[in-house]
C-alpha cells in the first residue's frame, strides 16, 4: 500500500511541466541515437550526460532513462527496414521484421515492435513497483556458475533452430565464438589472437560485425536482384496501427512468456540480448505458426521485442537496488547517479524516495510518451522505404560507415566492415546461417568468462554447475532446449508405436 | 573471390555454386586454422586455475577445420550444380563493393565527409542517373546534416582530412 | 538545444579571433578530445564525464570537450592512440594503473614516457573488505580464518586480471604467507556486489564501488591501503566513516598502494599547452562539483604537477615493475 501512495507522489514529480518537457525531449533524442547505427543506448547516454549536470538528479535521470526508452524503441526501426539492427538486442527482431517489411508490412511490422517493447516495458515496471526488494535478493543468487547457466540457456534455446544444414550452422558459429575470443583475455589479462596486431586489441566489436553481416550483406543481395527494395508498396497511413492492435492480442501467450524471460534475464544481469534470443527461440518452437519463423511472421517480430525492452527495463532495478549494472547503458546511468551525489544501493529506497518514485513514474509515463511519438511516426518510417535505392542505398552506406567508426574512433573498423559485408554476402548465398554468428560474438566472451570464473572458484571442478538448485535447474533447462528436437522425435515415436501396437 | 574474368558472357554464365561453396568452405578452414595457431601461442592447456586464455580458440579452431572439412566435402560431392549468379549480378555488386572498397580505404587519408560526398554522388549519378541538381542537393547535404547532428550536437568527431583542417572545422 | 548549438558556434568563432591575434598563452582552437582508457561507467570513465561535466556547466573552456572511451586491450587502444597523435594539443587521457599494468602485461609497445605529463588530479584509496554476515571483525580474524582454511579456498574478487587489485592481492598474500584464489570480473561494483551475495569472500575494492553497500549494512570494511587513514569523517555506517578505518599497516598488513588519477596528453607538447592544462585542472578542482566528488569517492586529494608529477610517476613505474615481476605478470612469462 505505501508503495502506491508513493508511486502516486512519483507520479506528481514525474507531472511537473518541466519534466514532461524533459521526458519528450529525452524520447525524441533517443529515437534518434537508437536509430544512428554506432550511437547505441550507451554512447548516447554517456554523450549526454554531462548535459544534464545542471538540471535537478529526479529531471536529469528521467531524461536519461527516456533516452534510453527512445533508444529501445529507436533499435527496432533500422531493423525492420533496412535489416540493420542497432542493438545487439535488435538483432532478433530482423528475422521477422525484415522478411515483413519487403512483403510491404513494414507498418504492421513497426506498429507490431513498438506495441510490444511498450507491453514488455510495462510488465517490468509493474514489477518493479509491486517487488522490488524481493527481486533484488533473487539477484544476489548469481555468481558466475548461476550466469554461465543462463548463457548456456540461451545459447541452447536458440540453436538447433535453423533449417541450415548442422554443420555449416555449426561452422558459422564457431566462427563468432572465434571472433569474439580475440583481444584481450579478460581472465588471464593476456592479449590473444591479435598477431601483434595493435588494431585487433580491441577484438571485433558485434556493432561492426552485425553492420556489416546486416546492412551491407543485405545491400550487395539486393543489387544483386536489380536496383530495387521491395518493400516500396508500404501501406503509409496510420490506420495500419490499428489494424495491426486488432491482431495482436491473439499473442498474449507469446508476450506473457517473453516479458517473464525479459524480466528474469533483466534481473539477473545477462541482458537484454539473451532475452530477445531466448524468447525468439522458445517462441518459434513452441507457437503453431512456428515454421513460418523467419519468413515475416508477426509473432517472431512480438517475442524479441517484448522481451528486449522487458529486460531492458528490468535491468534498471539491480542498478538501483544494488548498484550492479544489467546493461552497458545502466552502467552509463549508474555513473550519472554517483555524480549527482546519489548512492545507488540498498539504501536509496529508503533515503532519496522523491527520486526513485519520481524515477519509477516517469518509466510508466516515459514508455507511454515513447508508444504515442514513434506510433506516430510509423508512416514516416515506413515511407523511408519509398526513397529509390539509389539514393538511399549511399545513404544507408555511408550511415553503416559513420556507425562501424563511432564505435572506437577508428578507421579500421570501417575497412572491417566492409569485410564483414562481402563474407556475409557470400554466407548467405551459401546457407550459411548469420545469426548463431552473431549470438555467438555477443555472448561468446562472455559466457567463457562466467565458465572460467566458475572453475576459478571451484578449483577446476566441473561440479559447480550442479552445485546448487539455481545453477542445476538453468542447466537442466539449458539442456532440455538443447535435446527438444530429439526429445519431441522420441516422444511421436513413442506415440506411434503406441498406436501402432494399438 | 570470385572475378568477372569473361566479359561478354550471355544471360546463363556465371560461377557454379558448387565453386563457390567449396571457396568459402577452404576460407573458413584456413580461418580455423589462424585461430588454432593464434590460441597455441597462447597457451592451450588446463591450468592450475582451469583453462588458459588459448583452450577454449584451440578447440574451436578445430571445430571449425572439422566442419569446413566436411562442408567441402559436402559441396563437392552433392552440391549445388546450378548458377552461384550470373556474371552480370556479379558485376552489379561488385559496383557497389568496389566504389565502397576505395571510400572506405580513401577515408584515413581525405577524411569523411569528402569521401561520403564524392561517393554518394558517384552512387546517384552513375548507378541513379540523377540529375545533377539532386545529386549535388543529396551529396552535399547528406555530410553537412551528419556534421550538424554528429560533431555539433553529440560531440561525435569523425574522421576528417586536409579540407576540414583547412576550413578550420 | 539550438542555443547550446549556437553557443557552440559562437565559442568556434571567438576562438578562432583569438587564435588570429597571436596571444602568448595557447589554447584549443578545436574540440579536446578527453580519452578513457577503460569502458563506460568504471571509475575513470565517471571521472572525467565528472570533469566534462564541470568543464561544461562553468564553461571553463572555450572549446567543447570531448570524452572518448578506448578501452580495448585493458586500456592498450586509448594509450596507443594518445601515442601516436603527437604534436596534437586537442588530446588528453586519463589514466588508472593500467598505464603502468597494461604494457607490463601484454606486452604492447607504450610507456608512460611516450606521453606529456600534465597533472595528478587525485589518488584512488584500496579497501579491504568482507562481508558483513561474516564473524571477521577485523584483519587478524580474517587473516587467521584464511590461514585455517585449506590454501587456494579463499576467494578473492577483484577488477581486472594483472592489473591493480590483483596486485594487492598478490601483496597481501606474500605477506601474510597465505594463498587465495583471485577471480577477475569486469568492474568494480559487480565484484562488490558477487561479495554481498557471498560469492567471493573478500575484496580491495575502491571506497566509491562499495561505499553503498557498506551505508546498506551488507559489506563492513577491515583496512586502507594507505600509510594514513582516510581524511572524511562523516559516519557512513553504524556512526564509522572513511576516517574510521584503520591502516593496514596498523593492522599488521604491511602493504600501501594508491592508483593514479592523472591526465597526460599528446607526446611532443610544449609548455604553454601543458600550462593551459594545469590552470584548466585548477579551476576544475576548485568547484563545489568537484570536492562533492571527492567526498563521495574518499579520494586522497593530493594534486601535482610537473616534475615532481613525472618523478612520482616514474617511481611508481619501478614499484609496479618490481611487483608485477615478483607476482609473475610480465607479459612472455
Amino acid at each position: 500500500m505505501e508503495e502506491l501512495v508513493n508511486l502516486f507522489h512519483g507520479f506528481a514529480v514525474a507531472l511537473q511541466p518541466f519534466n514532461i518537457m524533459v521526458m519528450v525531449l529525452g524520447i525524441v533524442l533517443g529515437v534518434i541515437i537508437g536509430v544512428l547505427p554506432g550511437l547505441g543506448g550507451a554512447n548516447g547516454v554517456a554523450i549526454l550526460l554531462p548535459l544534464t549536470f545542471s538540471m535537478p538528479p529526479t529531471s536529469a535521470i528521467i531524461m536519461l532513462s527516456c533516452i534510453y526508452w527512445g533508444a529501445l524503441f529507436g533499435g527496432a526501426i533500422t531493423s525492420i527496414l533496412f535489416n540493420i539492427p542497432g542493438e545487439p538486442w535488435s538483432v532478433a527482431t530482423t528475422f521477422d521484421g525484415y522478411p515483413m517489411a519487403q512483403q510491404g508490412k513494414a507498418g504492421e511490422a513497426l506498429t507490431a515492435a513498438f506495441t510490444s517493447s511498450f507491453v514488455g516495458a510495462l510488465f517490468a515496471v509493474i514489477m518493479i513497483t509491486l517487488v522490488a526488494p524481493l527481486v533484488a535478493s533473487f539477484a544476489l543468487q548469481f555468481g558466475p556458475a548461476e550466469k554461465f547457466a543462463v548463457y548456456f540457456l540461451a545459447f541452447c534455446s536458440f540453436v538447433g533452430l535453423s533449417k541450415e544444414p548442422p554443420f555449416k550452422t555449426i561452422a558459422a558459429m564457431m566462427m563468432g565464438f572465434a571472433l569474439a575470443a580475440v583481444g584481450l583475455d579478460s581472465i588471464t589479462g593476456q592479449l590473444r589472437l591479435t598477431f601483434g596486431f595493435t588494431e585487433l586489441l580491441n577484438g571485433f566489436d558485434f556493432l561492426i560485425a552485425v553492420i556489416g553481416l546486416f546492412g551491407i550483406g543485405e545491400i550487395l543481395l539486393t543489387m544483386e536482384e536489380g536496383l530495387s527494395f521491395r518493400g516500396g508498396k508500404a501501406k503509409i497511413n496510420l490506420r495500419v496501427v490499428m489494424e495491426t492492435w486488432k491482431g495482436l492480442p491473439k499473442y498474449w501467450m507469446t508476450s506473457l512468456r517473453s516479458c517473464i524471460i525479459g524480466c528474469w534475464m533483466g534481473i539477473t544481469p545477462a541482458g537484454a540480448t539473451p532475452a530477445s534470443f531466448m524468447s525468439y527461440g522458445i517462441a518459434k518452437r513452441v507457437s503453431k505458426n512456428g515454421k513460418n519463423f523467419g519468413k515475416g511472421e508477426i509473432e517472431g517480430v512480438v517475442a524479441p521485442e517484448t522481451a528486449a525492452h522487458a529486460a531492458g527495463t528490468a535491468a534498471l532495478l539491480p542498478m538501483l537496488s544494488l548498484g550492479v549494472p544489467g546493461s552497458p547503458t545502466a552502467a552509463v546511468l549508474l555513473g550519472g547517479l554517483l555524480i549527482w551525489g546519489l548512492q545507488p544501493g540498498p539504501m536509496l529506497f529508503v533515503e532519496q524516495k522523491e527520486f526513485v518514485w519520481g524515477l519509477i513514474a516517469s518509466m510508466y509515463l516515459g514508455n507511454l510518451f515513447g508508444l504515442i511519438i514513434v506510433l506516430t511516426c510509423v508512416p514516416i518510417f515506413a515511407a523511408i522505404l519509398r526513397v529509390p535505392f539509389s539514393i538511399i542505398a549511399p545513404l544507408i552506406l555511408v550511415l553503416c560507415a559513420i556507425g562501424a567508426y563511432s564505435v572506437h574512433s577508428s578507421t579500421f573498423d570501417v575497412m572491417l566492415m566492409l569485410g564483414f559485408g562481402v563474407i556475409g554476402y557470400l554466407l548467405k548465398k551459401c546457407n550459411y546461417p548469420l545469426a548463431p554468428l552473431v549470438l555467438a560474438i555477443v555472448l561468446g566472451d562472455k559466457a567463457e568468462e562466467a565458465f572460467r570464473q566458475s572453475l576459478l572458484g571451484s578449483q577446476g571442478s566441473l561440479g559447480i554447475f550442479f552445485s546448487n538448485p539455481l545453477v542445476s535447474t538453468i542447466m537442466v533447462l539449458g539442456l532440455i532446449a538443447l535435446f527438444w528436437s530429439a526429445i519431441q522425435e522420441v516422444i511421436t515415436r513413442l506415440r506411434g508405436t503406441r498406436t501402432a501396437a494399438a | 573471390m570470385t572475378t568477372d574474368s569473361s566479359g561478354a558472357a550471355g544471360p546463363t554464365h556465371g560461377p557454379r555454386h558448387k565453386v563457390v561453396e567449396a571457396g568459402v568452405a577452404v576460407l573458413f578452414a584456413l580461418f580455423g586454422v589462424v585461430v588454432i595457431i593464434g590460441s597455441w601461442k597462447a597457451g592451450i592447456n588446463w591450468g592450475a586455475e582451469g583453462p588458459r586464455a588459448g583452450f577454449f580458440p584451440f578447440y574451436i579452431g578445430l571445430f571449425i577445420v572439422v566442419s569446413s572439412a566436411i562442408n567441402l566435402w559436402h559441396a563437392l560431392r552433392d552440391g549445388d550444380d546450378g548458377l552461384f549468379a550470373e556474371w552480370g549480378q556479379l558485376r552489379q555488386v561488385m559496383s557497389v563493393v568496389i566504389p565502397t572498397a576505395i571510400y572506405v580505404g580513401s577515408m584515413p587519408f581525405i577524411g569523411l565527409y569528402v569521401a561520403s560526398i564524392i561517393f554518394i554522388g558517384y552512387f546517384m549519378r552513375w548507378l541513379g542517373k540523377y540529375r545533377w541538381l539532386t545529386v549535388l542537393g543529396v551529396a552535399l547535404g547528406m555530410p553537412i546534416v551528419t556534421y550538424f547532428i554528429f560533431e555539433r550536437y553529440f560531440l561525435v568527431p569523425l574522421p576528417k582530412g586536409p579540407i576540414e583542417e583547412w576550413l578550420g572545422l | 538545444m539550438k542555443s547550446s548549438v549556437l553557443r557552440l558556434a559562437l565559442a568556434t568563432v571567438a576562438a578562432f579571433c583569438t587564435s588570429g591575434i597571436a596571444s602568448a598563452a595557447w589554447e584549443p582552437v578545436r574540440p579536446v578530445e578527453f580519452i578513457i582508457p577503460a569502458g563506460t561507467g568504471g571509475g575513470a570513465d565517471q571521472m572525467a564525464r565528472t570533469i566534462q561535466g564541470i568543464v561544461t556547466k562553468h564553461s571553463l573552456m572555450k572549446q567543447p570537450m570531448v570524452v572518448i572511451n578506448k578501452s580495448g586491450g585493458a586500456g592498450g587502444e586509448g594509450f596507443l592512440d594518445v601515442k601516436s597523435s603527437a604534436g596534437n594539443p586537442h588530446k588528453i587521457i586519463i589514466t588508472l594503473s593500467n598505464l603502468f599494468t597494461t604494457p607490463l602485461a601484454t606486452g604492447i609497445p607504450f610507456n608512460w614516457k611516450d606521453l606529456t605529463p600534465v597533472a595528478m588530479l587525485a589518488l584512488d584509496e584500496f579497501v579491504l573488505w568482507v562481508n558483513a554476515e561474516k564473524p571477521y571483525q577485523n584483519v587478524k580474524d580474517y587473516i587467521d580464518a584464511v590461514k585455517k582454511a585449506p590454501p587456494g579456498t579463499i576467494k578473492m574478487g577483484g577488477t581486472g586480471s594483472k592489473q591493480e587489485d590483483q596486485i594487492i592481492t598478490v601483496a597481501i598474500e606474500k605477506a601474510t604467507g597465505t594463498k587465495f584464489t583471485y577471480i577477475p570480473y569486469k568492474g568494480g561494483g559487480e565484484v562488490a556486489v558477487q561479495l554481498v551475495g557471498n560469492h567471493v569472500d573478500s575484496s580491495v575494492n575502491n571506497p566509491i564501488e562499495a561505499v553503498a553497500q557498506w551505508r546498506g549494512g551488507k559489506l563492513r570494511p577491515l583496512c586502507v591501503f594507505d600509510g594514513k587513514q582516510m581524511a572524511y569523517g562523516d559516519p557512513i555506517a553504524d556512526g564509522k566513516g572513511w576516517k574510521d578505518i584503520p591502516t593496514c599497516k596498523s593492522q599488521g598488513l604491511d602493504m600501501e598502494y594508491l592508483m593514479l588519477r592523472g591526465i597526460f596528453m599528446s607526446p611532443k607538447a610544449t609548455k604553454d599547452q601543458v600550462d593551459y592544462y594545469i590552470d584548466l585542472f585548477k579551476k576544475v578542482r576548485a568547484t563545489p562539483e568537484w570536492q562533492d566528488f571527492m567526498k563521495s569517492g574518499a579520494f586522497n586529494t593530493t594534486f601535482m604537477t610537473g616534475d615532481e608529477y613525472a618523478k612520482w610517476v616514474e617511481g611508481e613505474e619501478k614499484r609496479h615493475q618490481v611487483l608485477m615481476k615478483e607476482a609473475g605478470f610480465l607479459a612472455g612469462n
